[in-house]
């Protein structure tokens, strides 16, 4: 399997990274390079093997359904890259 | 214990001693160590040096002394990769997206550190969201590795991710580090850089307050020129967290207690599939070496299979990326880390501000991340390949019903100069072939300094154990660094004018 220039596209609108067009054709033979490479997967018969779920088996563990911390917005937002009275601003979103 | 001259050539071992018995200060022995690190800034090798809170930390270690209070690492002075999370110290995990990033809390490792005495001298550099084996995806600038090979004048590199704190340890900047390990990252910088590294099985250290890489392989483990001292600090890493619900709640044993045990007894297994073509032939007489070492202390070296080796690449850059793309969709300019300064609308500004932030690997991985788990491939791609991981895991139990312990090569070749792979993405993930399946399967693994090239460059060899069984693992290691005697040391081109 290999991708196209309208796939590259297609998957780098999913990721959120915005490629100029300059870069789509290269990042398309990057990526036909590993899935290539990748392919040789494909002549394992894998019938009946379950995908690995956990490498070390072990029960979820579960905690109380309890506020354990909380009141700290101020320490929270200071990284924020724009803000204002414990809100992250951001572009307008409705018109 | 009779000491090195210089406090910085002390083994964390030795550091403890010395401090403990008072022979030396915490102040001096982490004044020492910061004007190692301010000779060493050719390295390139720390993104943020902290000394003022060094020294206050170190202070702090020597009121604690004379109070008879010391915690096991008292006053030892530690790098940080700078993939963890460090209270009101900037964390940029190598990345221009956050190369601004304040963490107002500290990762779990870092805080059992502290708690445990030891004082923080820096944040150390790394490839880019600790994607790469070369230290070259760094948006810091690469690291240079303090070895150069004989008469070369030529810049190599110190391995990666963990390039920062394999180049800090090797030069005697200080006497360990932490590192991360995904497929390797501990393990290949230790081992090219003529270090101990230890990946410790998954769930053995909290990954909490740890960037997210890939969180199924991701696990924490120290660096360090010595097994014991790597035994030391994995003693203090580890714990039981709430805030990580894969680790694992299993009794932590005292690695340090058997680690003289020998190897007599021990079997060894030795695996074919280790051979491959292409690698330098040292690459096979040392490991020849190492095993021929181990029989000699009486262990019993055992012939194993691991079938499915050739595929755990392929495997990684499937399951690593899938993850990776999950974990990395959080950088969106919104509540931490680089926004882009022009957008129209906030798709926009999502896509321009991850497009600026984040380096050419990274987005490659995101991108074949984003497409094994997309609609119509997950099947073909990542399920099929968490089925040949259960495959790879199956190899090692299987080889572990004849063997205690698996003796390998580390890396197929030494530390290689920059620029040299950058541009062959195939040539450089072949770096990890050797380390990756212990991730994989979660195993626990160490890189131990074994060797020298004809060339005077460093090479390990790699001890893989059963799941928890660190203890046999840093015994077969240290029978190796006894075996092996390594002596050799990078000349310090770094302080010469």
């Amino acid at each position: 399997m290999s991708v196209d220039q309208e796939t590259v596209r297609r998957i780098a609108r999913l990721a959120r990274i915005a490629l100029g067009e300059g870069q789509v054709e290269p990042m398309m033979n990057e990526l036909n390079g590993i899935l290539a490479w990748v392919a040789q997967l494909e002549e394992v018969d894998v019938t009946d093997v379950p995908a690995m779920q956990s490498v070390v088996q072990q029960n979820l563990k579960l905690r109380e359904d309890a506020v354990t911390e909380g009141g700290n917005a101020e320490a929270l937002m200071r990284n924020a890259p724009a803000a204002e009275d414990h809100f992250f601003v951001v572009p307008k979103v409705v018109e | 214990m009779s000491l090195p001259a210089a406090p910085t050539d002390f083994t964390l071992t030795e550091a403890r001693e010395a401090v403990r018995a008072r022979k030396i200060s915490a102040r001096e022995l982490t004044g020492a160590c910061i004007e190692a690190m301010d000779a060493a800034r050719a390295l390139n090798a720390f993104i943020t040096e902290t000394p003022e809170r060094a020294l206050a930390m170190a202070e702090q270690s020597d009121r604690r002394i004379a109070d008879r209070a010391a915690g096991p690492l008292e006053g030892l002075p530690l790098a940080v990769k700078d993939l963890f999370c460090t209270r009101d110290v900037r964390t940029t995990a190598g990345s221009k997206i956050l190369s601004n990033f304040i963490p107002p809390y500290e990762s779990t490792v870092t805080r059992n550190l502290w708690d445990a005495g030891a004082v923080m001298l820096g944040k150390t550099n790394m490839d880019e969201f600790a994607m790469g084996s070369s230290n070259e995806t760094s948006h810091f600038n690469p690291v240079v590795s303090p070895w150069r090979a004989n008469g070369a004048n030529q810049s190599l590199v110190p391995g990666g991710s963990s390039g920062g704190s394999a180049a800090a340890v090797a030069a005697r900047l200080c006497p360990g580090a932490t590192g991360t390990d995904t497929g390797g990252s501990i393990r290949q910088p230790a081992g090219i850089s003529g270090i101990v590294g230890l990946k410790p099985t998954y769930g053995r250290c909290s990954r909490w307050g740890i960037v997210a890489f890939a969180s199924s392989l991701d696990q924490a483990g120290p660096m360090a020129r010595t097994v014991r001292d790597a035994a030391i600090l994995l003693k203090a890493m580890v714990s039981v967290d709430p805030k990580d619900s894969t680790s694992v709640d299993r009794p932590v044993a005292d690695y340090e207690e058997n680690l003289e045990g020998g190897v007599r007894g021990l079997r060894v297994g030795i695996p074919a599939e280790y051979r491959i073509d292409g690698a330098p032939p040292e690459i096979g007489e040392l490991w020849t070496k190492g095993a021929d070492w181990l029989k000699l202390q009486g262990a019993e070296l055992v012939e194993v299979s691991l079938p499915h080796t050739k595929y755990a690449l392929p495997v990684y850059y499937i399951v690593a990326p899938a993850e990776a793309s999950s974990n990395l969709a959080r950088y969106d300019g919104v509540r931490y880390g680089h926004r882009t300064a022009r957008a129209e609308g906030i798709g926009d500004l999502y896509e321009r501000s991850r497009a600026e932030g984040f380096g050419a690997e990274v987005c490659r991985r995101i991108l074949i991340g984003t497409y094994v788990l997309s609609a119509g491939y997950y099947e073909a791609y990542y399920a099929r390949a968490q089925k040949l991981r259960t495959l790879i895991a199956r190899d090692f139990t299987d080889a572990f019903s004849r063997c205690d312990v698996l003796l390998t090569p580390v890396t197929p070749g030494p530390a290689f100069p920059i620029g040299e792979k950058a541009a062959d993405l195939l040539s450089m993930y072949l770096n990890d072939v050797f380390t990756v399946t212990a991730n994989l399967a979660g195993l626990p693994a160490l890189a131990v300094p074994a060797g020298v090239t004809g060339n005077g460059l460093p090479l390990g060899l790699q001890i893989i154990g059963r799941a928890f069984d660190e203890s046999t693992v840093l015994r077969a290691g240290r029978a190796i660094e006894v075996a092996a005697d390594f002596k050799a040391r990078p000349r310090t081109w770094w302080t010469e004018t």
